[in-house]
């Protein structure tokens, strides 16, 4: 039972990583249907960015580097949409192979820069350690993930939901050609939006050195399942990601301590097939009455 | 809002427009030039370890040719055919290691990481009966179950790419895993012999190079003659508008499960070549990202044509090899951005660029024909 409940946590705050990483895939992969195959490697930008800063600010680099890493991700976010992708809309799947071939180039670019093998951005002091509570062993670096987590969704469903740009944001999801026809400037939202999605990916990063070492391939291990919060949890869905997160997190704590890492993959891949039988849009859908 | 945002999502640039009328002989007589460089010219001229290299990119020809029919035809962006090339490839070095345990013998690897019976999945592998179907079925009934599943429900688009990276991303991590069962990272590696043939003689290797041609080139034809058929023609114009063709009273789900399963099989054809050629098999040549290189490969070389796959794969690994000796770490730049270029400069890739190029002379010789027809001044006579 112990054991049981001891994978709570565990899932949850493998949730919480999921959940972060996948925040910025909401904006622009979920408002702009654009697949940024980049997105691991803006990831891998925000963690760089925290390392980087550790040279100035030491132990503290970390609480640096979300507002610095949100800014300059951002930025390379924004050149990205401006560059290539703006070009692209409404051919989805030539924006994932266009934005691959931006991430293999960043990932190089990782590599001459910062070397090869993995770096360490070391944690502040007043996150080492730990508290018990029934049984489980519960890292202050995990709680505040899920902490950063909780507050970047706040964030954003405020942004979404009472800030004028986040309103007009939902109205050019929702029908691009009507919100242009109200006096949307279609093209700043969707700088906005690339900039904003981008920018969360680098909070994300920042966040990912608490975790472990990082490296030029950050990105790729993280890429495939940010993608399937979205898929799961619905195209711009912002509770859809966040429930999708949660029981993704959990299903592959519990599917690892039930079998083990390399079965938990494919447990999670079944039942993700299996409920798109289901919920073939994810779990939460925006109507509309467009057809396809 | 439903799977695929704004229309057309399977198509990149404008479906090709009918290429200009070549005169009929030109398709076969390019096919069968073709075919004699690869079977005469080229075992006479090449030392044998560049055979052996020419009969490993012709096997990712092979899964190009397969992702050709998937993407360019039927608008599916198969981002994980690289799983497929393993299943073919683990089945065929399945049998291949057991040939050389042994009946009843244990292959070394299994010995090594402290397995004493015979796992239940390898034991129907020592039959060649068993092994050689398994080569092509067994990734056709992976992409049959789950093409029907994913394709019955609408899923489609990019949805459907990234399930199939995931679907990648978790059979390699699965590979990995199961140490004692697949042989972890390292995979399987050391075939001697192949249906009682000395693989290790140079002989061998030229009869397998052989064999791997006469596959791609039969492929190949299959392919062109599917393409060709009524169900192909449905099956573009699935790719096109694939709720006009559900309007108009055919099942878009059975003809795109049946592209899926068929460019799986010969994925899986590929992979079962490579491993004799090779002479290994591992999680690291059909991951997530070589996966996504065949696609890189078949993009170069043109979606919409099926030679123009084939001729992507060689050209990209023949690049690869000569560019990598020299310098490793800008191999991945110029990847990256050969990749963008084409796909924003040539969206139909070399295919395409092949095709506009026999457009441009067809409209120069018209008009040069059709000017003195039209009774203008041939000479001198415009201002």
């Amino acid at each position: 039972m112990h054991a049981l409940l001891g994978q709570l946590p565990v899932g949850l705050s493998i949730g919480a990583v999921l959940l972060l990483v996948a925040l910025g895939l909401n904006f622009t992969f979920g408002q702009m249907g654009v697949v940024n195959m980049a997105h691991g490697e803006f990831l891998m930008a925000g963690a760089y960015t925290a390392f980087v800063l550790q040279a100035w600010f030491g132990a503290q680099s970390v609480l640096v580097g979300l507002p610095v890493a949100f800014v300059v991700v951002g930025l390379m976010g924004l050149a990205l949409e401006r560059g290539l992708i703006r070009h692209f809309y409404g051919r989805p799947l030539d924006t994932l192979l266009l934005t691959w071939g931006v991430s293999l180039i960043l990932q190089q670019v990782a590599r001459d820069v910062f070397g090869a093998p993995n770096v360490d951005v070391a944690a502040p002091g007043w996150l080492a350690g730990g508290v018990d509570a029934a049984g489980v062993r519960l890292h202050y670096s995990r709680l505040f993930i899920l902490a950063l987590a909780v507050l970047c969704v706040l964030a954003v469903g405020w942004y979404l939901a009472r800030s004028r740009t986040g309103r007009q944001m939902r109205a050019v999801t929702q029908n691009r050609q009507l919100a242009a026809c109200s006096g949307i400037d279609t093209a700043r939202v969707d700088q906005i939006t690339f900039f904003i999605g981008s920018g969360v990916a680098g909070v994300a990063g920042v966040a990912l050195t608490l975790i472990g070492p990082i490296g030029p391939t950050l990105g790729s291990t993280y890429i495939v399942d940010a993608f399937l919060v979205v898929v799961v949890g619905g195209l711009g869905q912002l509770r859809g990601a966040v429930l999708a997160a949660a029981v993704l997190g959990l299903l592959n704590a519990y599917a690892e301590f039930w079998s083990d890492a390399s079965l938990a993959k494919v447990v999670v891949f079944a039942v993700i097939i299996a409920f798109l039988q289901v919920r073939p849009q994810g779990l939460f859908v925006l109507r509309s009455r467009a057809l396809t | 809002m439903t799977l695929t945002s704004p229309p057309a999502a399977g198509t990149a640039a404008p479906p090709p427009a009918a290429a200009p009328a070549l005169p009929r002989w030109t398709g076969p007589a390019a096919f069968t030039a073709v075919l004699l460089l690869a079977l005469v010219v080229v075992p006479a001229v090449a030392p044998p370890f560049q055979i052996n290299l020419y009969a490993r990119y012709l096997c990712y020809a092979l899964a190009a040719l397969g992702i050709a029919l998937a993407w360019g035809k039927g608008g599916m962006l198969t981002l994980g055919q690289g799983v497929f090339f393993g299943i073919g490839g683990y089945a065929m070095a399945m049998h291949l290691k057991l040939t050389e345990a042994g009946p009843g013998g244990l292959p070394d690897f299994m010995v090594w990481s402290g397995v004493t019976e015979m796992p239940l999945l390898w034991a129907p592998f020592a039959s060649p009966y068993v092994a050689l179907p398994a080569v092509v079925l067994l990734p056709g009934l992976v992409a049959a179950v789950l093409g029907w599943s994913v394709f019955r429900q609408r899923v489609r688009g990019a949805y459907f790419a990234i399930l199939n990276q995931a679907l990648a991303a978790a059979f390699v991590i699965l590979l990995i895993g199961q140490q004692g069962l697949t042989g972890g990272s390292n995979g399987l590696t050391d075939f001697p012999v192949l249906l009682g043939v000395d693989l290790n003689r140079p002989e061998s290797q030229l009869g397998l190079y052989v064999a791997v041609v006469l596959a791609v080139a039969a492929v190949y034809l299959a392919l062109r003659a599917f393409d060709r058929s009524r169900l192909g023609r449905l099956l573009v114009a699935v790719r096109d508008g694939e709720d006009r063709v559900r309007f108009l009273g055919y099942d878009p789900t059975v003809v795109k499960t049946l592209a899926y399963t068929l460019s799986a099989m010969v994925a899986g054809l590929a992979g079962a070549l490579f491993v004799p050629v090779a002479g290994i098999i591992s999680p690291a040549l059909f991951g997530v990202v070589p996966s996504i290189e065949l696609v890189i490969a078949v993009a170069i070389g043109g979606r919409y044509s099926l030679a123009g796959a084939v001729a992507g794969a060689l050209l990209l690994n023949l690049a690869r090899t000569s560019f990598s000796e020299q310098f490793a770490d800008g191999w991945l730049y110029l990847q990256g951005a050969l990749f963008i270029a084409v796909i924003v400069f040539a969206p139909r890739g070399i295919a395409g660029l092949a095709a506009s190029g026999r457009e441009l002379l067809s409209r120069l010789r018209t008009r040069r024909t059709a000017a003195p027809a039209a009774g203008a001044p041939a000479e001198g006579g415009t201002p």
